[in-house]
């Protein structure tokens, strides 16, 4: 299972990156923004993407446009600050799968994971 | 002192605090700030614009921060990148944290900028009031400043309503 994960903290993609190689996921690709995101898509197909809101030079929900756009069809899975519903119902028009609200725990974070692959599994 | 806008930064402080680094975060008195000058020597700031305009900053010692930025990204951060990077996304949580409770009022966010130094000075924008809320936890004291206005009404938020000032 490839992971491409984008988000424009360090830390923030260190974390997710620990529950992802727990889960078991080793092949894990980074990028700190949408822009950098959309180039690294050249060389790594992902099997889901882990994408933030708020980012420099082009955010998550550009970039989910744009991924969506070009007809690539693997999971997104928006984990962001934006909690707000209108937010939310904003992110899953542009073609976002689920949904994580910062803070999160491991746990959270995997059980929306599992969700999303399942629900694609069964589709 | 407004309640309702002080508590949304105080309830995302301690939820962050608690869930992201498993330290419980105790609130002090919240003051309004009578100077610019920042709390302590690290300040992790973001905007908002919307119907809400100004910033917060979270503002810690630098023994705190990297006691906190230990906990938070699980290792040392001898580089100060890394340790501008976890108060920014520590900042980032506490302010989409605090802005998803505004009631009726639609705001965005800001990247995160952290600025680093003793006696540094964080200017508010022109018609806000500033209010530090002082913190302590297991790592040392630090503090969530916001400097805040309804755009529409250009009231300031934080400070002192005339109704509350008479209670």
């Amino acid at each position: 299972m490839k992971v491409l994960l984008v988000d424009d903290s360090k830390t923030m993609r260190n974390i997710q990156k620990g529950i992802l190689t727990q889960m078991g996921y080793t092949e894990i690709e980074e990028a700190c923004d949408g822009l950098d995101a959309l180039s690294k898509l050249g060389s790594f197909q992902p099997d889901i993407l882990l994408v933030d809101w708020n980012m420099p030079n082009m955010d998550g929900l550009t970039f989910v446009k744009e991924y969506r756009s070009k007809g690539n069809k693997k999971p997104v899975l928006m984990v962001t600050t934006e909690a707000e519903k209108s937010r939310v119902i904003e992110a899953i028009k542009a073609g976002v799968n689920n949904y994580v609200v910062k803070p999160f725990t491991p746990d959270l974070l995997q059980q929306r994971i599992e969700e999303t692959l399942a629900r694609l599994a069964a589709a | 002192m407004d309640t309702n806008i002080v508590l949304p930064f105080i309830r995302a402080t301690r939820d962050i605090f608690e869930m992201m680094l498993q330290l419980e975060a105790e609130a002090g008195e919240p003051t309004v700030k009578q100077s610019g000058k920042a709390s302590h020597d690290i300040s992790g700031i973001i905007g908002f614009t919307g119907d809400v305009e100004g910033a917060v900053v979270l503002s810690f010692p630098e023994a705190t921060a990297q006691r906190v930025c230990a906990i938070f990204t699980g290792s040392e951060c001898a580089e100060q990148e890394d340790l501008c990077d976890a108060i920014g996304e520590l900042t980032n949580m506490i302010a989409g944290s605090a802005k998803a409770q505004f009631k009726d009022r639609k705001a965005s966010i800001s990247c995160p900028s952290v600025v680093i130094g003793a006696d540094h000075v964080v200017h508010s924008k022109k018609g806000t009031v500033c209010v530090q809320i002082p913190f302590t936890c297991d790592c040392g004291e630090f503090a969530v400043e916001f400097a805040i206005k309804n755009v529409d009404s250009g009231t300031p938020t934080g400070a002192a309503t005339p109704a509350a000032a008479t209670n």
